[in-house]
C-alpha cells in the first residue's frame, strides 16, 4: 500500500489564510462537530430547527459576522466565508438561518436603513435575540421578483402592506421580516419595511412536507392590511436593484456554505471505501469507486479555489455580482453532483441517516433552486457573456 | 485579581500523528497543533475567576514562534494579554518550570492555574516542579462537585473559591471528594471535570488582534541550565496480528492451549 495523501495537502490552502481565519474555520468546525451534530439527525427526522441552540451560536459571533460594528465580529469576508463552509459542513439548514440573518436582515438594514434602524435592530439580530427573515419570493413571482403582488400603500405615519412571500427561509421563528413591497403611492417602485412579528395582520404559516431543509423552518408570510410605521420603511432602498443586492451577498455565502456541504460527503465515502470490504478488499481499491473519488476531489480543489478568489476580490472590493453568479452556480452543481454520487457510493446505507450523505443530498436541492435557480444563473451568465438577454 | 495560566502547543489529539524516521521525537510537518486541552480548561476558569472578581488573566506559553498561535487562541477566549517565551529548544519539565518561574517571579500573579498535564507527552510534572521552585502551596487535578451538565456549569460559576486572600480547591479522590484550602498565592492544577471550556468567540478572534503578546528568548530567562531528562527514543507500538473466528468453544479451547500457549 502506498502513502495516502489528505486532500488538504493537494488543496494547499493553508499558507493562504491569515491565523485568524484559520482559527475561525477551526473554531466553528470544532463546534459544529461537539454541539451540532448531536442534535442534527432528530431534528432532521422530526423536521424542526433547534432553536434552542440560537443563544449559543450567536454567542460564536456568526451572525453579520463580516459587518462592522453593532456587537458584529467585524471580520473580512473570507473568515465570513469559511465560518459559512463549516455551518454548511454540519447542515445546510442551519448555514441558510445565518446567512439569512446575515445577508438578508442584518446587511439591508445596514446598507438602506437609517442609524435609528441600525442601532434598535442590528444588536439584537447579532446577539441572536431577533432572529429575521427575508420576504421577496411570492407564489407567483420566484424567479421574476418584479412581477410582485405584494403592495405598501401610505396611510397618513404609516404604511398598509397586502400580500402573500412564499419559501421563507426562517420565516415560522422569526421576530422580524425583512418585506419587499411595490409602494402603490410612488409609481410602484419596490421598498423595503422592516416587519415585527406582533404587527397586527402579519402572519407565517408553516409550509409542511419538505424532503430538503429539514432542519430549517420554511413558511410564508401573510400581510393582511399589515400596519407598518413610516420609521420602518428602508428609506435608501429603492427598485429591484437593492433586494437584488442582497442576494448578491448572501450567495457568496452560498458559495463557501456548498464547499463544506460536500467535502463532508467527500470525507465520509473516503472513509468508508477504505473500511467497507466487499470481494474481500476495500471498496475504494475498486476502479470505480476511485474514479468517482478522483473526481470529487478534483471538483473541491475547484470550489476551494473559486471561493477563496472571489473572497480575496470581494474583501478588495472587487467582486462583481455576475462573478457571483458564477460562483453560486458552479459551486452548488458542483456539490450536488458530489453529494449524488457519494449517496451511492454508500450503498445501501447510504439512504439512511447513519451517515450525512443523503441529507446533504437532498439539502442541496433546495441550495440548487434557492437564492437564483441554477437556470437563472446560467441566463444572468449567458446575458453578461453575450450582451444578450434570454429571459427579460 | 491577577492569574496566569500557562499554554502548552500540543499536536491535535484527533489527527494520525507520525514519529520521524530517526525516532527523535514527533513529525511536524502536516501537523496541526493546538492548545493542550486540560490547559484550555484552566483558562476557561481563569475567565470565570477574572469575571467574578475583576482583574486580568494573563497567557504565558514556551516554545516555537508559532506558539503565538496558541497563545491567540486563549486571547481569543477572552483572556487579557500574552507571554510567549520563545525557543525552538525541547523543554524537560525542569527547564520549562524554570523558564515559568522567571516569568511569574516578575509577573507575580495571585493564582497561576494550568492542566495536570499535557496530552503530548503526559508527564504531568510541570506543575509540580514550578510550585516547588515558586514555594507556593498547590492543589493537584483541581475538580468540582456538581456535574458538568448542572446549572452551576450552565451559568458558568467558577469551581475555585477565593476570598480573604484564600483560594478553596475540591478534589476528587478515591472514593470521594476532598476540599483543599491555600493561602494565596497559589498553584492549581486542572482535571477535565472542573469546566467546559468556552469556544473562541469570532469577535473575540478579532479583538484578540489587538492584545498585547511580550516576547522573552528563553536563554534570557534560564541562562546555560540544561535539561534532566532526556527522550531517547520513540517508537510506534508493534502492529497487532489479525484476530480469527473460531467455530466453537472446543477450538478455542485448543487454540488456547496449543497456539496461544496461556492455558
Amino acid at each position: 500500500m502506498s502513502a495516502q495523501i489528505p486532500l488538504d495537502d493537494i488543496l494547499a490552502i493553508e499558507h493562504l489564510l491569515s491565523e485568524d481565519e484559520k482559527l475561525a474555520r477551526d473554531t466553528i468546525r470544532s463546534w459544529i462537530k461537539e454541539r451540532y451534530r448531536p442534535l442534527l439527525n432528530q431534528a432532521h427526522r422530526d423536521g424542526i430547527f433547534p432553536v434552542e441552540i440560537i443563544p449559543e451560536i450567536a454567542e460564536l459571533g456568526v451572525f453579520g459576522a463580516n459587518i462592522e460594528g453593532y456587537d458584529c465580529a467585524g471580520m473580512n469576508n473570507v473568515s465570513y466565508g469559511l465560518v459559512m463552509q463549516e455551518l454548511e459542513r454540519g447542515d445546510s439548514g442551519l448555514r441558510s438561518l445565518v446567512s439569512v440573518q446575515g445577508a438578508l436582515v442584518m446587511y439591508p438594514i445596514l446598507t438602506f436603513g437609517d442609524e435609528e434602524q441600525r442601532q434598535k435592530y442590528l444588536p439584537k439580530l447579532a446577539k441572536g435575540e431577533f432572529v429575521g427573515c427575508f420576504g421577496l419570493t411570492e407564489p407567483m413571482a420566484g424567479s421574476d421578483p418584479g412581477a410582485m403582488k405584494t403592495t405598501a400603500k401610505k396611510d397618513g405615519d404609516s404604511y398598509v402592506l397586502d400580500g402573500v412571500k412564499a419559501w421563507i427561509t426562517s420565516s415560522p421563528i422569526a421576530d422580524i421580516a425583512i418585506i419587499w413591497a411595490k409602494c402603490v403611492d410612488e409609481d410602484n417602485i419596490i421598498r423595503g419595511f422592516i416587519v415585527e412579528r406582533d404587527f397586527n395582520g402579519f402572519t407565517t404559516p408553516d409550509i409542511e412536507g419538505k424532503f430538503s431543509l429539514r432542519a430549517s423552518p420554511t413558511g410564508e408570510i401573510h400581510l393582511n392590511e399589515c400596519r407598518v410605521p413610516a420609521a420602518n420603511m428602508l428609506a435608501a432602498s429603492g427598485g429591484l436593484k437593492s433586494p437584488l443586492s442582497c442576494l448578491t451577498q448572501a450567495r457568496y455565502g452560498i458559495g463557501w456554505g456548498v464547499t463544506g456541504a460536500a467535502m463532508d460527503c467527500y470525507q465520509t465515502v473516503l472513509d468508508y471505501g477504505l473500511e467497507r470490504i466487499q470481494f474481500n478488499q476495500p471498496i475504494a481499491s475498486f476502479q470505480l469507486y476511485q474514479s468517482y473519488l478522483a473526481e470529487m476531489a478534483t471538483q473541491l480543489v475547484n470550489m476551494q479555489l473559486l471561493t477563496l478568489h472571489y473572497g480575496r476580490l470581494k474583501d478588495a472590493q472587487a467582486l462583481s455580482p455576475i462573478q457571483v453568479s458564477m460562483l453560486k452556480r458552479h459551486n452548488v452543481a458542483a456539490a450536488r453532483k458530489i453529494a449524488s454520487d457519494a449517496r451511492s457510493m454508500l450503498g445501501g446505507i447510504g439512504i439512511t441517516d447513519a451517515y450525512p450523505v443523503m441529507r446533504h443530498m437532498m439539502n442541496l436541492e433546495s441550495v440548487y433552486t434557492y437564492e437564483g435557480t441554477h437556470e437563472i444563473h446560467t441566463l444572468a451568465l449567458g446575458r453578461a457573456l453575450t450582451g444578450i438577454s434570454a429571459f427579460d | 485579581m491577577k492569574i496566569l495560566v500557562t499554554v502548552k502547543r500540543v499536536e491535535d489529539p484527533e489527527i494520525k500523528i507520525k514519529i520521524k524516521a530517526d525516532g527523535s521525537g514527533l513529525e511536524s510537518e502536516q501537523m496541526k497543533y493546538v492548545v493542550n486541552p486540560f490547559d484550555e480548561i484552566a483558562v476557561e476558569e481563569a475567565l470565570r475567576l477574572r469575571d467574578t472578581h475583576e482583574g486580568e488573566v494573563v497567557i504565558l506559553s514556551l516554545g516555537v514562534a508559532d506558539c503565538a498561535q496558541q497563545i491567540r487562541t486563549a486571547l481569543a477566549m477572552g483572556a487579557d494579554r500574552g507571554v510567549h517565551v520563545l525557543t525552538d529548544e525541547t523543554l524537560d519539565p525542569t527547564l520549562a518550570s524554570l523558564a515559568m518561574q522567571k516569568v511569574i517571579e516578575d509577573e507575580s500573579p495571585d493564582i497561576v492555574l494550568m492542566g495536570k498535564q499535557a496530552v503530548d507527552d503526559d508527564m504531568g510534572q510541570t506543575g509540580v516542579m514550578l510550585a516547588e521552585r515558586l514555594g507556593w502551596g498547590q492543589a493537584s487535578f483541581a475538580s468540582k462537585e456538581a456535574s458538568l451538565e448542572s446549572e452551576e456549569e450552565k451559568s458558568k460559576q467558577t469551581a475555585l473559591n477565593v476570598s480573604d486572600n484564600k483560594v478553596t480547591v475540591v478534589r476528587e479522590v478515591d472514593g470521594g471528594i476532598e476540599t483543599l484550602c491555600l493561602n494565596l498565592p497559589a498553584l492549581i492544577t486542572t482535571e477535565l471535570r472542573l469546566n467546559i471550556p468556552r469556544y473562541a468567540s469570532l469577535p473575540g478572534i478579532m479583538k484578540a488582534k489587538k492584545k498585547e503578546i511580550k516576547e522573552f528568548p528563553l536563554r534570557d530567562l534560564i541562562g546555560d541550565a540544561q535539561p534532566l531528562v532526556e527522550v531517547l527514543k520513540m517508537e510506534k507500538p508493534a502492529a497487532r496480528a489479525a484476530g480469527m473466528i473460531v467455530s466453537d468453544v472446543p477450538q478455542l479451547m485448543e487454540k488456547l492451549r496449543n497456539e496461544a500457549k496461556v492455558i
